[in-house]
């Protein structure tokens, strides 16, 4: 016997096609909301900044006259905070999801911590601030230096590094440990020449992902204090210093007019550093990832 | 009633097949060494008792094959020899395994130790995502050989062992990824043999591989019978009935029944032996 009715399935064929489009327009407003927003907002910024965007903009410091302003100290501020913030937080982040995933035993302890490092990962970006005052200016008297405000930074996304590589280590096949184990290597030579060859690309586009978030955070940079007009270059990692952020933070509050327009041409610089980090992540995540 | 039917056409392959490929097998009647040597061995996974009292003996260069049902600790007991089980944290073991006169699980034995002279093949290819060539070299490279020529000997050799050599020569530096199953399977092989092992450890090698390929595995064990203790593990009993001198079968985590191969495809002592070769169950 048959359980289909040719008739009713027709009847109903019509019903279900409508429900199929109205269910797919739905997600194509949503889609294009989204999209219009971000148009909207990078027309208002690039039709306000480029007037502003100059060689002087790149060559001049901060300044109390908006034609004068410019973004140099900023600029180089945040390219030597983010030397700062890569090697510290990779290494760390790296190091701690190799432990949790290749060294450590699963038990309730590994657990509690696995759970800590994601919880981490949500809190408030103003409280890594608060952390870095009290420990790195502070206590550890760094002062408001390229090094307090770049552990700071480097505390805030080491959480999203260590499950972004826990992820790219998990992904790495049983089967190549239990080659590699099954010649007699050691655990060490197994993750050096197995599981980190094949896991880095995962493990380096999560990372640039991360610190393109600190580069763009501004919230712990004001509770660290640090200061926004800078007449000059930092010149160590114990000196004050500026960061793109800050500046743009700076000038968008100010009362006169003109400033709106030096910010969004700060905030043009910004977007541009950003693309070019993700942009470096996604090459490295097509060009280097092994299909298994 | 059809897969009845099925079941005891296998039986007639099974038992059509034997003669004429024993003959080779029952021509070695010198004593051999043993290598390996199980006394009273259990294992656990967490409460599940996977291997009950096992005692075999397998002797040097011979092929013993392991058969059994799905679940009947076959595949445990190879990954006892060289220690690989205990990549699951909650394994407990009692008992000895005797290599070459040394329990393997005396805490001095390191397990990196065991498993160069202890290789394995495993079920699924598993080659490293590098090129032919570093894959061969990765066993020699990490004990410590770094001289390009007595790496480039290695290589060859093991391929050349592995009856791959002619197929892969021109392109060594080749992606392992880009040959078809058999030949990742040969090239795993060719890897294992790198390291020079003592004995080789097969668990289902051709389970995943096509019936020409499987066969050329096959041919494979019976060359390397020359040079090496191999253990293979395997579903399929035609495979075992062709290419090994002993036999074991394995069921709920016990050796029901431990002999040479003809002995156990023609004369199996035990019902539930029969019954399984003969394709009653399992």
């Amino acid at each position: 016997m048959k359980y289909l009715n040719d008739t009713i399935v027709m009847k109903r064929m019509k019903s279900r096609l409508t429900v199929n489009k109205v269910w797919k327009t739905i997600f194509l407003v949503a889609t294009l909301l989204a999209l219009l927003t971000l148009v909207i907002l990078l027309v208002r910024i690039v039709s306000q900044g480029t007037s502003y965007l100059s060689p002087d903009f790149f060559t001049n410091f901060g300044s109390r006259f908006p034609e004068k302003a410019g973004i140099k100290a900023a600029l180089i501020g945040s390219i030597y905070l983010m030397l700062i913030i890569a090697p510290v937080s990779m290494i760390l982040g790296v190091g701690t999801a190799i432990y949790l995933e290749e060294y450590a035993k699963k038990n309730k302890f590994t657990s509690f911590i696995q759970m800590n490092i994601s919880n981490l990962a949500g809190v408030p970006s103003i409280v890594f601030g608060l952390l870095g005052l009290t420990i790195f200016v502070r206590m550890l008297m760094l002062g408001k230096s390229l090094l307090a405000a770049g552990f700071t930074m480097s505390l805030l996304i080491l959480p999203v590094i260590i499950v972004a590589s826990q992820e790219a280590i998990r992904s790495v096949p049983k089967e190549q440990r239990e080659a590699s184990y099954g010649m007699g290597a050691t655990k060490w030579q197994t993750i050096i020449r197995v599981v980190l060859p094949a896991a880095i690309p995962g493990i380096l586009t999560g990372s640039i992902l991360a610190l393109s978030r600190a580069v763009g955070e501004t919230a712990p940079l004001v509770v660290l204090g640090i200061p926004v007009i800078l007449q000059f270059l930092p010149d160590g990692v114990l000196s004050q210093f500026t960061a793109l952020p800050m500046q743009i933070y700076d000038w968008a509050k100010r009362p006169q007019e003109a400033f709106q327009f030096v910010a969004s041409a700060g905030i043009i610089v910004l977007m541009f550093f950003l693309v070019i980090m993700n942009s470096i992540a996604i090459f490295i995540r097509n060009k280097f990832q092994k299909r298994y | 009633m059809v897969i009845l039917a099925n079941k005891t056409n296998n039986k007639e392959i099974v038992k059509v097949k034997k003669p004429s490929l024993l003959i080779t097998n029952s021509t070695q009647k010198v004593e051999k060494d043993s290598v390996i040597s199980t006394s009273n061995f259990n294992l656990w996974y967490g409460q599940h008792h996977a291997l009950k009292d096992i005692n075999l003996e397998m002797k040097e260069k011979e092929v013993t094959a392991i058969i059994g049902p799905s679940g009947c600790g076959k595949s445990t007991y190879i990954k006892a020899l060289n220690r690989m089980v205990e990549l699951v944290p909650i394994v407990k073991t009692s008992g000895e395994i005797n290599y070459r006169g040394r329990n393997i699980f005396d805490t001095s034995y390191e397990v990196e130790e065991l498993r160069t002279r202890v290789g394995m093949v495993f079920q699924k290819p598993n080659p490293f995502p590098k090129s032919i060539y570093d894959n061969i070299a990765y066993g020699p490279r990490i004990h410590g050989i770094k001289n390009k020529k007595i790496l480039d000997e290695i290589v060859e050799k093991s391929l050349r062992g592995a009856a791959i050599w002619d197929e892969v020569k021109d392109r060594l530096n080749q992606n392992a990824f880009s040959l078809s199953g058999g030949q990742q399977q040969r090239i795993c092989i060719a890897r294992c043999l790198a390291i020079e092992p003592d004995v080789i450890l097969m668990d289902e090698p051709t389970s995943a591989l096509d019936p020409i390929s499987t066969l050329k595995v096959e041919e494979l064990v019976q060359g390397l019978k020359n040079n090496y203790s191999i253990i293979i593990v395997t579903h399929n009993m035609q495979q075992a009935a062709r290419i090994s001198d002993k036999t074991a079968f394995f069921l709920n985590g016990e050796v029901v029944e431990f002999d040479q191969t003809d002995s156990i495809f023609s004369a199996p002592k035990d019902q539930r032996t029969e019954d399984y070769i003969s394709g009653r169950f399992g």
